[in-house]
């Protein structure tokens, strides 16, 4: 016998856009809809036609901004009440595809660092990474391992070691001596073929990103640039924090279908971890090579960037005194020398400093330029454009010195002077002279 | 021997700003412009169009509107510009982005020219991401160059080329074969403005516009679902509010000294 009473059908209701919490992320409730539905206006929100969405809620679901909603009608919010009221709670069946899905994703385990070098030297960002490599491996009780390739570079996988890994896997060959895109590429896509990591991290940098974007590409998989934050969510999947439109806003990207995750963190954004001398580890040492023949680029010779003394690395400084448009002219930039020569730091610039060509590039602070996080950051006649605060805000301490007290710069200073920095900022080199006079006569 | 630039039509992220009662960002008004990094790859691939007389097919994905875009690499002097719009195309990522336009240069390869050198800026300025350019080379085995600041050399004939890459405290000097796939710094070149005719010209002048029924791509490679990341939350930036010292206008000596004991309290000045 079946059931001959008809339950009510259960609505569904149709999407809407609540007012004024779109952020055009790009289309991707038109993207995402079966049906075709959302048609783009020109501020880039979407239109919903009604008389077509069959209340899916994949566009709902898909909306960064939770900008999407499920409208019913007075009568079928009735007809919902209902049925919460009368039915038995619906059981979830468990879906085929999920269950598939979540076996292929448990082949990976285990957090990698990129460990780059040139010449044998390594970039410091590595260092970083392993120290937020460190917290997303013991959150998701598997190892951290160094990904270490090059020629001659054994000694980087005890230094990794001494930086939190505990593992390092190691390709050791002559090909490698010198960075070049094919043959990384290639040694990095066997390492994770072989070993399958979950979690992969490489710096933002010129190399880092190179390699990134190529193996991404290759093992076809996510790859989210520049993160700022990396934690694990509650289902052992990677949440990548990172500045969007400019540094305007924050996004959460996640890439919860496919492995490795992968990720690039600028130099200087992550803390860097304690070292512990003489912490060791497992060396896995990897026989693959390239054949030299088959990688085209060869690199003719590499150029260090050294100018004597003009040569300054800001992104290494424990002091720095940055000036914006505020400083008026090239000169009144040896106001902010003396008193970050006090200080034992370096002068900075905002971009429009370096756009009206009062300092040099190597010396921008922010989105297009360096990222900082030094002890002290003193913002002279900076207004703080968010591009700027991108690039500073994760100073230890931030102190701003500005005409305008609505400047931007204020929200994210530890303290702030209102004032005239030509009177300020010398008065403060002269305090702290004055200081060191005191020490040095007992 | 054909070049091809990849630009791309990007909101001016300088000019956004954040409705502070909604959190949410001002769109009006912002003005559309061609990513700043894509137009010294432009620049480049017409003074190698003026060297060599290489053909040079500016490509561009976006939505219709960035035909606008594409008109002024016309007016600059490219010998054809190819919009790739279509909404499968729509919420892609750097890989399904990637796969987008390698495949549209593979088709100019075998239907118009040998493609020998695809160039594109270092990053856009609304994703910031870099990883495009490098998608782009992975997927057609090409050479891949980042951050070129300097074509030492070029020679079509053997197909080779030498270029300088600017790197974190140094350059690189490498020689490859091509085809390559260079991404370009600001430092390579400065961009030249159309000239009035050439605008004109452009003005009548087509771009086309390749949609899926021409790249004919998996859909479930491309747009949405071709894309392995996307965006789970949006929120503004976190900022605490520190301490205004003093009356730096009426006092600056005295606020100086306040900043001072400050920090020595802190324990922050190096003495």
């Amino acid at each position: 016998m079946t059931d001959l009473k008809t339950k009510p059908k259960k609505p569904r209701g149709v999407a809407q856009l609540i007012a004024g919490a779109c952020i055009a992320c790009g289309a991707r409730c038109q993207s995402v809809c079966p049906v075709n539905c959302v048609e783009m206006n020109d501020a880039g929100e979407p239109i919903i036609d009604a008389s077509k969405c069959i209340g899916c809620q994949k566009c709902v679901k898909i909306c960064p901004a939770t900008a999407l909603e499920m409208y019913f009608t007075p009568e079928e919010q009735k007809i919902l009440a209902e049925l919460s009221a009368s039915a038995a709670p619906v059981e979830e069946e468990p879906d085929p595809e999920a269950v598939a899905l979540a076996a292929k994703l448990a082949l990976y385990r285990g957090v990698w660092v990129f460990i780059e070098q040139t010449e044998g030297e390594p970039a410091k960002v590595s260092w970083e990474l392993l120290g937020v490599g460190r917290e997303l491996a013991d959150k998701l009780g598997v190892e951290l391992s160094a990904m270490v390739i090059g020629e001659n570079v054994e000694h980087l996988c005890r230094e990794s070691f001494c930086h939190g890994a505990t593992k390092a896997y190691l390709l050791d060959a002559p090909v490698y001596r010198h960075y070049r895109t094919d043959a990384y590429l290639e040694a990095c896509c066997h390492l994770i073929e072989k070993h399958k990591p979950e979690v992969i991290l490489m710096g933002a940098t010129g190399m880092g990103r190179d390699l990134a974007g190529a193996v991404a590409t290759k093992v076809a998989t996510g790859l989210t640039a520049d993160c700022t934050g990396l934690s694990i969510d509650t289902k052992r999947n990677l949440m990548q924090t990172r500045p969007a439109f400019g540094g305007n806003i924050m996004a959460t990207i996640m890439c919860d279908k496919f492995r490795p995750q992968m990720a690039t963190v600028r130099p200087n954004v992550m803390p860097m971890p304690e070292r512990k001398e003489g912490a060791e580890g497992t060396i896995v040492r990897e026989s693959f090579t390239v054949p030299e023949e088959s990688v085209l680029a060869k690199v003719i010779d590499i150029i260090r960037d050294s100018h004597g003394k003009s040569q300054v690395d800001i992104t290494g400084a424990e002091f720095i005194v940055s000036g914006g448009r505020g400083m008026m002219s090239p000169e009144n930039f040896s106001i902010l020398q003396e008193l970050a020569d006090e200080l034992g730091g370096v002068v900075g610039a905002s971009r429009s400093a370096v756009d009206a060509g009062w300092m040099p590039t190597d010396r921008q602070v922010g989105q297009t330029g360096k990222t900082v996080r030094p002890k002290i950051y003193i913002a002279c006649g900076i207004s703080g454009a968010i591009q700027h605060l991108v690039g500073m805000q994760d100073s230890d301490m931030v102190i701003a010195i500005n005409r305008d007290r609505q400047a931007p710069i204020f929200e994210v200073a530890t303290y702030g002077i209102v004032g005239d920095l030509f009177q300020v900022v010398p008065a403060i080199t002269a305090h702290i002279r004055a200081l060191k006079q005191q020490q040095k006569t007992p | 021997m054909l070049i091809v630039a990849c630009i791309k039509q990007v909101p001016d992220t300088t000019q956004v700003q954040i409705d502070p009662v909604t959190n949410t960002l001002v769109r009006e008004g912002i003005p559309f412009i061609v990513n700043p990094y894509d137009t010294h790859a432009l620049e480049e691939a017409l003074r190698l169009k003026d060297r060599f007389g290489c053909g040079v097919v500016a490509i561009s994905m976006g939505p219709p509107n960035a035909e606008a875009t594409l008109k002024k690499a016309l007016a600059l002097g490219v010998d054809k510009a190819i919009l790739l719009s279509d909404r499968v195309f729509g919420g892609a990522d750097t890989l399904a982005t990637s796969n987008v336009l390698a495949a549209a240069i593979g088709k100019l390869n075998a239907e118009m020219d040998e493609v020998g050198l695809v160039l594109c800026g270092k990053q856009t300025i609304d994703g910031d991401t870099a990883q495009v350019g490098p998608g782009i080379a992975s997927r057609l085995n090409y050479q891949q160059l980042t951050l070129v600041d300097r074509i030492e050399m070029l020679d079509p004939v053997n197909k080779k080329i030498r270029v300088s890459r600017k790197l974190e405290g140094r350059h690189e000097i490498v020689e490859a074969p091509l085809p390559a796939m260079l991404t370009v710094v600001r430092e390579l070149n400065r961009p030249r403005y159309p000239k009035v005719p050439m605008r004109l010209m452009a003005a009548e002048a087509q771009v086309e516009v390749w949609n899926n029924q021409v790249l004919k791509l998996d859909e479930q490679k491309i747009g949405l679902k071709g894309s392995p990341t996307w965006v789970s939350k949006i929120f503004s930036p976190e900022r605490v509010q520190g301490e205004i010292l003093g009356d730096g206008y009426a006092d600056p000596q005295g606020t100086a000294r306040l900043l001072i004991e400050k920090l020595l309290a802190k324990d922050m000045l190096p003495l």
